[in-house]
Formats: C-alpha cells, structure tokens, sequence
C-alpha cells in the first residue's frame, strides 16, 4: 500500500466554545478519490479546510508530502495552497470583477505565465467542460451551474496534486453534476491527483473509491473484508 | 417485468421466430439475465391461446424453431392497456434495516454502527454502477440510474435515521 499523499492524524478545531473537530484522522494517496459525508454541522468543512492548510488545527498534525503542514508559517502554505492544490466550492469561488476566462487563467497569471497563454489553456480547460461559450461573460451574468463549471475548470487547470471539494455539484441538476464528477475523477485517474470530495450526496460519493464518515467532529471509516 | 407484453411489444414490428424473439429481447431487456428458450415457448404458447398471437407461416423443414409469430389486433389492444397502466408505487412498508436499528438499540448495541455497514455496502453497490456506467451505452446508463436513485433514496433514509437516532432510542427504551 503507497503512502498517504495528504494526512490529518488526530486533528482537533475549535470556534470559541465549538469543538468542530475532536480528534479526527483521515488520509488519501495520489490518485484516489476519498468522500466525506456525515450529518451537517459534524465538521467536514472544518475537517477539509485543515487538510488543504486553510485553517491551522488546534492540536494534531496535516501531513503533506512528508511536509507538516500544520506547521508551517503563511506563507510557504499559500504558496502551497496556489500550486498544488485545486478548490472547488460550493458558492461564491469566482472573482466578480473578471471574466469567466480570466478567472480560470488567474491561478497560472499568478504562477507568472503570460496572459495570453493562461488564456489558451483556460480555453481548452472551458471547453472540456462546455462552458466554452461563457469566457467573456462575468461570474454574474451566467447560470449557476455554469459558474459551478467555471470554477471546476479553474481548480483543474494548473494541474493540481490534490484537489478539495466542498459539495462541486450541489448547485447542478443530475446530469451536470454527473458531467462534473465525471471530469473530476478522471482527472484523478490522469493525473494521479487526490481528490478529496465533501458530498450529501450519495451518487456523487458513488464516484469515490471509498468514504469516510464525520459525526460530533470525529471520523469513522467502516473497514470491510 | 411482464414477459407476454414485452414479447408481444417487440411482435408489433413484425412477425418473428421464437429463437428470434429471444435474441431481441435479450439484447434490450436481458442485462446478463437472458431468456431461457422454455420461458420464451411457454410464454408463446400462453399467448397463442389466448389469441394474442397467431403463427404466420412455417419454413420448409418444420420444427418448433420454424415457425414465424405475428401479434393480433387483440394482441396489439393488449399491449396498449399494459402502457395505459400505471405500474402499482412500491411502498417500502416494510424495513428489515428498520427492525434491526429498533433491536440494535432495544439491546444497547451500536445502532450507529449497523446504519454504518449498511451504508458502505450500499456505496459499494452504487460505485459498481457508477463504473459499468462509465463504461456503458445510453441504455446502460438509464439502467443503472434507476437502480442508483433507488439506493440513493435507501441511503438518504438511512441518513436521517442517523440523525433521529437518540430521538428513536428514548422511544424505544421508554
Ligand atoms: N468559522 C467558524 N466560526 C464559528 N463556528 C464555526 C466556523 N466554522 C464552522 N463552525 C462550526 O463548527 C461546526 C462544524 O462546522 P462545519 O462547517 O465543518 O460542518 P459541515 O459538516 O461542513 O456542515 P454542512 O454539511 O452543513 O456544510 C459547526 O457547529 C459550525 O457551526
Ligand atoms: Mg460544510
């Protein structure tokens, strides 16, 4: 069995008197797809805005790539944040000032690739997800599920080794959110990223190739023979 | 599934042998559980006394095999009420998985834990359809999505079951 890629061992999170986290474990390894599901408010945001080094435990440790995360100043960890890992959320992910293509090239500007190459590999990355027809549009002036699309196709395009999901399809009908799922996953099984995806919903988690369950900011995985 | 209405169903775009008629419904509805060549000859036989079919012809040399069905217009009648009624709703009164989480906390074990193993083996189910989906033709894919949505529901039951279950276990230990 490989090494876990992305590793929280007993991850403990508070907000003034809540403990969101008690002790939480969870890993994934390069190529794998994990789904974490539980009962709203048991702390799975919480849970992956540690592992993606968003928020800094209390107590316990993220590994990362034989780095501790969770122990390491501002910023080396945005720096990490920006080139290795890819997000997509649920809500409000996209920059409103900016089009719909310069939002996907924004990662790779920032990474000091000149515009109008970002620009053509964000094309291609739109188009994969066929929102190619919204580029010049601003976040604003496109559907939902558009805008979700949008922001999947600016997690993926630089390529990143893990990538956090924070429910990606809960603002798509069944079919786009199999589209998007679909993409996701394969880009797993591509490019050997981890994916690390919070879902209620169970055919989403049905992508995954195992899950995890959060309940009162504990983790629990059913080991099976 | 309703054998004599499917075969006629597929006789209404002409006549067919039987071996014939059981290719074609294998081919759409079969799904790694193909016809036997007695279900199909009874069901023929069932559906030529009733008048629902009548033989159209027999190819020189005779046989079983050799001979050609074509639907009637009770038949093609039949067919129409079959598609004209609604399928009863399954209504699921009755929950194994339900008992099991009243025992489970009746006798103070982990109720947590049996709604746990239930929904990891129901995942299991689900991602074995989400591949051969993957994988699969438009028809697959339909397939396979009724049965995803269906354990879908089972798996959203158990969800809320989850969330209910200190509530359930003062009713039942009152
Ligand atoms: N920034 C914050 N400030 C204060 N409390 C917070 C904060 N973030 C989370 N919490 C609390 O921590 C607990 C876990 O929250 P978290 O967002 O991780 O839940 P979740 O499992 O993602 O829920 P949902 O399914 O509703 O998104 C909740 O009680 C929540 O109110
Ligand atoms: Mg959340």
């Amino acid at each position: 069995m490989t090494q876990p890629l992305l590793a929280a061992t007993g991850v403990v999170k508070s907000f003034g008197p809540t403990k969101a986290l008690d002790g939480a474990n969870m890993s994934v390894r390069a190529g794998e797809v994990v789904a974490v599901m539980g009962p709203s408010g048991s702390g799975k945001s919480t849970m992956l805005h540690c592992l993606a080094g968003i928020i800094q435990p209390d107590a316990g440790t993220v590994m990362y790539d034989g780095k501790e995360l969770s122990a390491m100043p501002d910023q080396p960890r945005s720096t990490l944040r920006r080139t290795e890992f890819g997000f997509v959320f649920q809500f409000g992910q996209l920059v409103p000032e900016l089009s719909c293509i310069e939002n996907v090239a924004l990662p790779m500007r920032l990474g000091g690739m000149k515009r109008r190459d970002a620009e053509a590999k964000a094309r291609t990355w739109l188009d994969r997800l066929e929102v190619g027809e919204v580029a010049a549009k601003r976040p604003g002036e496109v559907s939902g599920g558009q805008g979700q699309r949008v922001a999947v196709a600016r997690a993926l395009v630089t390529g990143p080794r893990v990538i956090f999901a924070d429910e990606p399809t809960g603002a798509l009908d069944s079919l786009n959110g199999e589209h998007v799922m679909r993409l996701l996953t394969e880009a797993a099984k591509d490019t050997g990223a981890a994916v690390i995806l919070v879902t209620h919903e169970p055919r989403v988690a049905a992508y995954s190739d195992r899950e995890v369950i959060v309940r009162d900011g504990h983790t629990r995985q059913v080991e099976f023979a | 599934m309703s054998i004599g209405h499917t075969l006629l169903g597929l006789l209404e775009g002409g006549p067919r042998h039987g071996y014939d008629l059981k290719r074609a419904y294998d081919e759409h509805f079969g799904h790694g559980r193909p016809l036997h060549y007695g279900q199909v000859y009874a069901t023929l036989s069932r559906l030529l006394k009733n008048g629902l079919i009548e033989e159209s012809g027999v190819e020189q040399g005779g046989g079983p095999d050799r001979k050609r069905y074509a639907v009637t217009a009770e038949g093609v009648t039949d067919v129409d009420t079959w598609l004209g009624t609604p399928e009863k709703p399954e209504l699921y009164m009755q929950s194994t998985l339900y008992t099991k989480v009243v025992i489970a906390l009746m006798s103070e074990r982990d109720a947590q834990d049996v709604l746990d193993t239930q929904r990891h083996a129901h995942l299991r189910a689900m991602r074995e359809l989400t591949a051969r989906k993957r994988g699969g033709d438009l028809a697959d894919q339909l397939i396979c999505d009724h049965a995803l949505f269906h354990l879908e529901a089972d798996l959203r039951w158990l969800e809320l079951t989850a969330a209910r279950i200190d509530e359930l276990r003062n009713q039942v230990t009152s």
